[in-house]
């Protein structure tokens, strides 16, 4: 069973799409598993200003992708690194028991997609 | 609207009213000779009568269990441990029920054999396979009648025929089957059958197991001996009137209600490849069940389809793993040579004897907007297959 938050969050998904010339993408999961997370993000001034994702797999994954958008936008990268899975979960009013793992993977989408774009960032400067 | 027939069926209103008058006055405890007793008896035993009639069968060899499960377990561990014996082998196939796999596992752990054999890419079980499959120590062969996901029907006759030659027990789960396609436990040569009285319009927790006379098997569940011993416990009076009216409908109603089943189901077949793009149909041509329509959609995840058609008003069902609890696709889905991947995008469509025409043109209406709004969310498609992409890796 689904709160109202994560159903109205699957029904009318935010920021879904991708961004053209991203700053940073992260990319998790496993087709096989059922879910699996690309996000999308621009930075300025070490701010997130843009997130978008895509993503295959149930209504809680689908979830947890519209809610970490609305979560990152905005903060430094200091602060969207420190949102956990439970974070997430906790502001779509919990989830399903066996929904905390396999689907809850929009924390870690977005810790790899500030990894790229540091990793970037330091290709550029050496 | 309800497409989900194969998951459970409402109780038709002339079951309901068959059923009230032994929950309200005629309550007695059919074990009893007192006149509450003696009515509740004889309840039971026009309820047994119909049912044996429906299956060609005698009236002694009915017996009246808790469910489909039960049904399904009392004719593995009863036959496979009769007089206790723990050793012996037992032939089954990939695409069976939990019901039938569970036990058949659970029997390996006291020395069993098991046998499961494998089905062709439409879910088809080969006879040869079977006859393979047989040693001098088969106990039991266990195949379904009709498959509960893709509706795959299995040539049951031949594997009873071949089963008789060789003197084994046959059992076939024929839950799925009942009301679509007529069943003849002799022409069949079915030695148990299980069925289920939810799956066609019957009560929930009230099931069938027919035993042919002098099939070797004792009970799973002890007790005060009721069921001729077979299954202890005081009988669902109420249940088994139900399940036997309902049997007699389902009978009395078969060919309109199969022909009207099969004219949808075959539309449903054939609209819904033109309508999506990449969707594919699981499961046999012909040999399939009237009401049984499944698919599967390139890119997108079957549960949050289900929950798409559900905010269209339309129930149906899917072998994600999402939606069933476990992290698995559907060992059916998978048994057809399907990958996770491809699995878990299914959407099974099963019809009941209400279902018009009108409803399945409004789900061919909604279903392809549906799979492409899911597909705008998913990060694949025709150009990103379901890879990491250019330069991407996985994260797990």
């Amino acid at each position: 069973m689904y709160s109202e938050k994560v159903m109205e969050h699957f029904a009318n998904p935010h920021n879904v799409g991708e961004i053209p010339n991203a700053d940073g993408i992260g990319k998790v999961g496993n087709p096989q598993c059922g879910d699996v997370m690309w996000l999308y993000i621009k930075v300025k001034d070490n701010i997130i200003t843009d997130i978008k994702f895509k993503t295959f797999g149930c209504g809680a994954a689908i979830a947890t992708s519209s809610m970490i958008t609305e979560l990152a936008r905005g903060k430094t990268l200091e602060e969207a690194k420190k949102i956990s899975r439970q974070d997430v979960a906790d502001s779509l009013d919990g989830l399903p028991p066996t929904k905390m793992h396999c689907s809850n993977l929009a924390s870690d989408a977005l810790r790899e997609a500030i990894k790229d774009y540091e990793a970037k960032q330091a290709a550029k400067k050496a | 609207m309800y497409f989900d027939h194969s998951a459970t069926t409402a109780v038709l209103p002339e079951v309901a009213e068959a059923m009230t008058p032994y929950f309200l006055e005629k309550y007695g405890n059919s074990s009893s000779i007192h006149s509450f007793g003696r009515e509740a008896k004889i309840a039971l035993e026009d309820a047994r009568k119909s049912v044996a009639k429906v299956l060609n069968a005698d009236p002694t060899e009915i017996v009246f269990t808790s469910g489909g499960t039960e049904s399904d377990n009392l004719a593995i561990k009863g036959v496979a441990m009769y007089k206790g014996k723990m050793k012996g082998h037992i032939v089954t196939t990939v695409v069976e029920h939990h019901a039938v796999l569970e036990p058949c596992e659970y029997l390996k752990r006291f020395g069993f054999d098991v046998t499961i054999v494998p089905v062709s890419s439409e879910g088809l079980v080969d006879v040869g396979d079977i006859e393979r499959a047989i040693r001098n120590d088969t106990v039991l062969i266990s195949v379904m009648m009709a498959n509960n996901e893709i509706g795959t029907i299995q040539p049951v006759r031949e594997i009873g025929k071949l089963a008789q030659s060789r003197s084994i027990p046959f059992h076939t789960d024929a839950v799925q089957a009942i009301g679509k396609m007529p069943i003849d436990v002799k022409a069949d040569n079915i030695d148990m059958l299980s069925l289920s009285a939810h799956k066609f319009h019957g009560p929930k927790g009230v099931g069938v197991l027919f035993v042919r006379k002098g099939t070797k098997i004792e009970p799973i569940i002890q007790g005060g001996g009721q069921e001729r011993g077979l299954r202890s416990s005081t009988v669902n009076v109420a249940g088994a009137v139900g399940l036997g009216r309902a049997a007699e409908i389902a009978i009395r109603d078969l060919e309109p209600t199969c022909e009207k089943m099969k004219t949808l189901r075959d539309r449903m077949i054939k609209r819904v490849p033109e309508l999506v793009p990449r969707s594919y149909v699981n499961g046999h041509k012909t040999k399939r069940l009237v009401n049984n329509a499944h698919f599967r959609f390139d890119f997108i995840e079957g549960e949050g389809l289900i929950l798409q058609l559900d905010f269209k008003g339309i129930a149906a069902s899917t072998g994600s793993a999402c939606s069933t609890g476990s992290l698995e696709p559907s060992h059916v889905l998978l048994a057809l040579g399907l990958t996770h991947e491809q699995a878990h995008g299914s959407l099974r469509i099963t019809l009941g004897r209400e279902n018009t025409e009108e409803e399945a043109d409004y789900l061919l209406e909604v279903l392809p907007g549906v799979v492409s709004k899911l597909r705008e969310i998913s990060p694949f498609n025709e150009k990103s297959p379901m890879g990491p992409g250019e330069g991407g890796t996985y994260v797990q």
